[in-house]
């Protein structure tokens, strides 16, 4: 399964990485070798087969949808890189 | 009597009921360990000395005599995946370094709650994503067995540890062998539980539909006393399942097993007519012969304990690793997603928001875990969804199809753990493809959803341990547990400790 390099930092833009040339160069092969392997289930009929998302047994119930008392603002706060007046702190958006 | 830390956790509960140690001379006695054996082993990445003596010293002001299922005052370890309050995670990743969780994982809580003692977070794969410990982003952990050797993964430092004698059970995960491939390579007793048994919440997230939390102990005792300390629905799960609600635990057919005890802890004595199938599938050319003849040979010796054992097919075990290999990548890249240096963990200083999130993960992110990304990203996009993501999830019903028709035939399956037994460190160094195929026979149980357990059943040529797997349907860890424990009766495989070549000192 040939991937161009183009479609490689596609990938990476998707998946928000930066990633140098050498990177670059080394997932696209190792990429094409893995998607090399897995072109195997393409082998396998599956047209009247339906997918598994979940292999969840049994009843996945709801909680009772009532507030209760959570993490505070202090400890979602604490391990932020930057933080500013009880909020995360972020470069601008929009200039 | 035997040094502290050699006693296995059913011996630690009975001398601190029996008030012949305290819980500070177990708790000293392991960090001692830890201390003179750590710095060949690296299998820790937090070592929580003072918490752990201050718990004891209160779990020893206030003991009060309890029903013999209580973990007051045993010290046990957990992998780093885990959240635990008060103590750093880091999941292996540079990308959450310095990473104070503000609670605890409900599988930890429980085991709190119950008296165990935390002594450290124990080394992983980077996000539990691989089989050596080599993917760590601080260093790789040595299987106490030969330290020029890896002991397995990704949950590789709780096996070395509970091999090692430094604590009596350790907490792993597994989403794809992760608690059983490394049992096999440090030659301890591994659980996987059933998908949803065991609450994930304070989990660091990989695979969501195939992440479980696991335990690795000497032996199937002492992980079923910490397993159903653990197990149990929890709110804040909502895959987590109550395995009490009818319906839900007597899947499959268990005629023969029904005779044995429901609850984990009271084990059963006989495999007098349990039926125990052997996939074909599993025993493959260049699989290496010592594991397939030891295999063989265990499952012989529980034939002579009264098992039925018989031949049996799963067709599609073959497709097993790449599925994984799409639905596990395609999971973790969103799950991933949530690591962009703005809530926790270091941030790449950047002029705008676009380039922190590119230059965090970029930087930040391991060598395996930007190529899973990658993989996974690939296999969601536009085009390729359906090719990829679709055709594995199809594969998967395919999968679990096959453990579903078994386990009409069949009480249990019992195939080996692993292909090899444990390798050099850098023996797979720069060929991803070669490090996934040591999952080849963990895969499937994880795909299915059922649960399963490795432990010893030999060595090979070079002194190294050897594990084979039973695998049972849902919520029959009890079966699991109990096979496990009628094996460990009549052999002392898991009775064999590693010479650390280190003096442990008195304890």
């Amino acid at each position: 399964m040939p991937l161009t390099p183009q479609e490689v930092e596609h990938i990476a833009k998707l998946a928000r990485l930066e990633l140098t040339d050498e990177q670059k160069a080394r997932y696209r092969r190792q990429l094409e070798a893995i998607l090399e392997h897995v072109a195997k289930l393409q082998e396998l009929d599956t047209k009247d087969v339906s997918p598994t998302a979940s292999v969840s047994v049994g009843q996945m119930p709801l909680r009772a949808d009532e507030p209760r008392p959570g993490l505070s603002k202090d400890d979602l706060l604490k391990n932020a890189p930057k933080q500013d007046d009880g909020q995360f702190q972020i470069p601008p958006v929009f200039e | 009597m035997s040094k502290l830390t050699e006693l296995s956790l059913k011996e630690m509960q009975a001398g601190l009921r029996e008030s012949q140690f305290s819980s500070r001379e177990l708790v000293e006695a392991a960090l001692k360990c830890i201390e003179q054996v750590e710095s060949s082993l690296h299998a820790f990445l937090h070592i929580a000395s003072e918490s752990a003596l201050e718990q004891a010293d209160e779990v020893d002001r206030r003991r009060t005599p309890d029903d013999g299922r209580s973990l007051h005052g045993i010290p046990i370890a957990i992998k780093d995946v885990l959240a635990v309050e008060g103590m750093p995670a880091t999941a292996g990743s540079k990308i959450i370094e310095g990473f104070m969780p503000p609670y605890t994982a409900t599988a930890v809580k429980k085991l709190q709650d119950a008296g165990a003692i935390v002594i450290g977070k124990t080394n992983t794969d980077e996000f539990a994503m691989g089989s050596s410990t080599e993917n760590s982003a601080y260093g790789v952990t040595h299987n106490p067995w030969d330290t020029s050797r890896v002991p397995g993964g990704s949950s590789g430092g709780s096996a070395a540890a509970v091999a090692a004698r430094l604590v009596p059970a350790a907490l792993g995960t597994d989403t794809g062998g992760s608690v059983r491939q490394p049992a096999s390579f440090c030659g301890v007793t591994g659980l996987k539980p059933t998908y949803g048994r065991v609450s994930r919440y304070g989990l660091i997230a990989f695979g969501s539909s195939l992440d479980c939390v696991g335990v690795l102990a000497r032996d199937a005792e002492d992980a079923a006393v910490i397993f159903e300390s653990m197990a149990g629905h929890d709110p804040l799960d909502a895959t987590s399942v109550d395995s009490s609600t009818p319906g839900t635990a007597r899947r499959g057919r268990c005629t023969a097993s029904s005779r044995f005890a429901r609850s984990a802890s009271a084990l059963g004595e006989s495999l007098q007519g349990m039926k125990i199938g052997v996939p074909k599938e599993y025993f493959i050319e260049g699989m290496q012969a010592e594991v397939q003849e030891k295999t063989r040979a265990a499952i012989a010796q529980m034939e002579s304990l009264g098992a039925e054992v018989q031949e049996i097919s799963l067709p599609h075990t073959e497709y097993a690793l790449d599925v994984y290999y799409i639905l596990a990548p395609a999971e973790a890249s969103a799950n991933l997603a949530r690591f962009d240096g703005v809530r926790y963990g270091p941030r790449a200083e950047a002029d705008s928001l676009w380039d922190v999130f590119f230059k965090t993960r970029g930087e930040k992110f391991g060598s395996e875990v930007l190529r899973r990304i990658m993989l996974g990203t690939y296999a969601l996009s536009a085009g390729y969804y359906d090719a990829y993501y679709g055709q594995a999830q199809k594969v998967r019903t395919l999968i679990k199809g096959d453990f579903e028709k078994s386990f009409k035939q069949v009480d249990l399956i019992a195939c080996p753990s692993a292909p090899t037994t444990a390798f050099e460190i850098g023996a797979h160094k720069g060929d991803p493809l070669s490090m996934y195929l040591e999952d080849v026979f963990t895969l499937p149980a994880s795909l299915a959803g059922v649960p399963g357990i490795s432990f010893p059943v030999g060595f090979d040529n070079k002194g190294l341990p050897i594990g084979m797997q039973l695998l049972a349907p849902h919520f029959r860890e009890d079966a699991l547990l109990s096979a496990t424990h009628v094996y460990q009766q009549v052999t002392d495989w898991h009775k064999q400790a590693p010479d650390l070549q280190i003096s442990r000192g008195r304890s």
